[in-house]
């Protein structure tokens, strides 16, 4: 029943310093269906952007993919030549990058920075053709076709992020890589653009991966939440569980610290700071911020734990049912 | 007792001419923050009037028309002595903590700057401790965060020290434009709960500019909603969010994303609007 596009085998991502490798991406694994929707959250800091970077091969030395393999669709992304990663990004595997209201080319129209991406991916549409795809591509993110020949800075902020959703499903990609694409945009529009996504990912029949800190937002986007904390993915679970369910006491704090529209007056911050990755906590990294932790969890790192189907936890105490988490 | 601060019927335009009508960040509008300890949110979207607002309270702007009164003085009558308090009693703190501090210092030095000038701290040392003190009461350890520099503290640090900071001026009112929308989630309510519990327990007012509305209805006595330059509506937090007039309130209460997958947000089905 299971139909994995995108197939991460202990990914392992570091980058140099003085005292030694930074591990930004510390053993991720997850598999991701077709069509199916991913949220990866995470303080700043914990590795998610660099995850889906190095999926993209878009890690810049001296940082380097230090182990682990990347399949899509079966194919081997780590082991590509840069020619046919080139082709693949965008044809296969697209980004909408973190601001992306800034990676816009603001010298450009939007329809000559279409048209770039077709050109670099040997197009073979005729100027007919290109001009009925582009028009068809801005409905489709519920942009009039006018919008092809207007530059960046005539839009607004929602619109340059649809004309990104755009460029990323120009090519019918299978994996879909949106890195925080509303951080930047206010409430309202958030919401716009989220349908947007949406609304395009189905069209080509893409798979997601949303990268976010927003876990309200993921409660409502993911069909899979993923949760790092210091380059590793602490707990992965299909989304009704991560909420019904959570097993990893940092996941628990996450969403207790939400706030909502039924408590006044009541913070659950979740105290400490994010720790280092040149320098982590020995064990687990979370044990110094931990309500739970014991002796073992500053000495042991937790193994991947497979508490149901779908639902990974790295803790020790994972297959305890707690309660909600402490104030 | 005359309200702390007062924005009576301000109007704030910008640019014009011959050729264009001005265009009007705030339509004749007028606010009062009472003279009792209390937490007032502005929400609204970008282009709002809400940062506009912050600017005249703080009097990094004045109004084309009407005025801003602090402790019932118009603020442009208000003598050198009048104004160097109203400077040190409302403080600001702002949207970036990575921009407002100079890289080349150690975070020390805007602690202890303010504390100097406006003549708090007679001393060296007697600056150290009030800085010490500040920085405990947002839940900061002073040996961890003194002698630093700004790179080497997290966003959600430097944001504290900035309340500290703030706070270490005996001020009557914070103003804080969207203090904590560059910081992690997981951090928000930590820092909002320092802010709160200043009016708690040290009977600091605040003002607090936001466009999220989950925190504004957790932490405030009331809430202003801006649109366009015009308040559009405000009251009690409870009325304001569950049984809200304005339909620009409705929306921005519906683009709340509800935080339980059993809950259907509609965005699966939601018309493509341009």
């Amino acid at each position: 029943m299971s139909d994995p596009v995108l197939e991460v085998v202990d990914l392992h991502v570091e980058f140099p310093t003085p005292t030694g490798p930074a591990r930004a991406v510390d053993g991720v694994s997850f598999t991701l269906d077709r069509g199916m929707r991913m949220g990866l959250v995470g303080e700043s800091g914990s590795g998610k952007s660099t995850t889906v970077l190095a999926l993209m091969q878009l890690i810049k030395a001296p940082g380097r993919i230090a182990g682990g393999q990347v399949r899509l669709a079966g194919d081997d992304l780590l082991g590509m030549t840069p020619e046919a990663i080139r082709r693949a990004r965008f044809s296969r595997i697209a980004l909408v990058p973190q601001g992306a209201m800034n990676s816009l080319n603001p010298v450009l129209t939007v329809r000559a920075q279409i048209d770039d991406l077709l050109d670099a991916h040997g197009s073979a549409f005729s100027a007919n053709e290109r001009s009925r795809h582009v028009a068809a591509l801005l409905k489709r993110v519920g942009l009039a076709e006018t919008v092809a020949d207007q530059y960046p800075h005539q839009l607004s902020g929602g619109m340059k992020q649809r004309v990104c959703i755009a460029i990323s499903i120009a090519l019918s990609p299978q994996v879909i890589i949106a890195d925080e694409p509303t951080s930047a945009l206010d409430v309202v529009v958030q919401k716009q653009v989220m349908q947007t996504l949406i609304h395009a990912q189905r069209e080509v029949g893409a798979a997601i991966i949303l990268v976010g800190h927003d876990m309200g937002l993921m409660a409502q986007f993911a069909h899979v939440v993923g949760v790092m904390y210091a380059g590793r993915l602490v707990e992965i679970a299909p989304v009704g569980r991560i909420f019904s369910d959570p097993r990893h006491p940092y996941t628990r704090m996450l969403i207790a610290s939400l706030p909502n529209f039924s408590s006044r007056g009541v913070f659950r911050g979740i105290p400490g700071v994010a720790p280092s990755i040149v320098d982590p906590p020995p064990g687990c990294a979370f044990n110094p911020r931990c309500p739970r932790a014991e002796n073992r969890c500053s000495r042991e790192i937790p193994a991947d734990d497979l508490v149901a189907a779908g639902h990974r936890v790295r803790c020790h105490f994972a297959r305890e049912v707690a309660d909600v988490a402490p104030a | 007792m005359s309200p702390l601060l007062e924005v009576r019927a301000a109007t704030v335009a910008f640019g014009g001419g011959r050729a264009a009508a001005p265009k009007l960040a705030l339509r004749d509008v007028s606010l009062t923050l009472p003279a009792e300890p209390s937490i007032t949110a502005i929400v609204g979207e970008s282009g709002s009037g809400k940062t506009t607002m912050t600017r005249l309270m703080l009097r990094l702007q004045d109004p084309t028309r009407g005025t801003v009164h602090y402790d019932g003085q118009d603020l442009k009558g208000l003598d050198r002595a009048a104004f160097l308090r109203y400077r040190r009693e409302v403080q600001a703190v702002f949207q970036d903590p990575f921009g407002v501090y100079n890289p080349f210092y150690k975070i020390d030095r805007s602690l202890l700057l303010p504390l100097r000038r406006f003549g708090i701290a007679a001393t060296r040392d007697e600056a150290y401790e009030l800085a010490r003190q500040s920085l405990e009461a947002v839940g900061l350890r002073p040996g961890d965060t003194l002698g630093r520099y700004p790179h080497q503290l997290s966003g959600g640090q430097r944001q504290r020290v900035m309340i500290a900071r703030a706070l270490s001026l005996r001020p009557r009112i914070i103003v804080a434009d969207e203090p904590v929308s560059m910081v992690d989630a997981s951090l928000r309510a930590t820092i909002l709960e320092s802010l709160y519990r200043l009016k708690v327990e040290r009977n600091v007012s605040l003002l607090y500019v936001t466009h999220d509305l989950t925190t504004a209805y957790q932490i405030a006595d009331r809430i202003v909603v801006m649109f366009n330059g015009e308040i559009v509506e405000e009251g009690d937090p409870e009325s304001v969010i569950h049984q809200p007039r304005h339909a620009y309130t409705r929306l921005l209460v519906s683009a709340v994303p509800p935080a339980d997958p059993k809950v259907n947000w509609g965005l699966e089905n939601g018309a493509l609007a341009a």
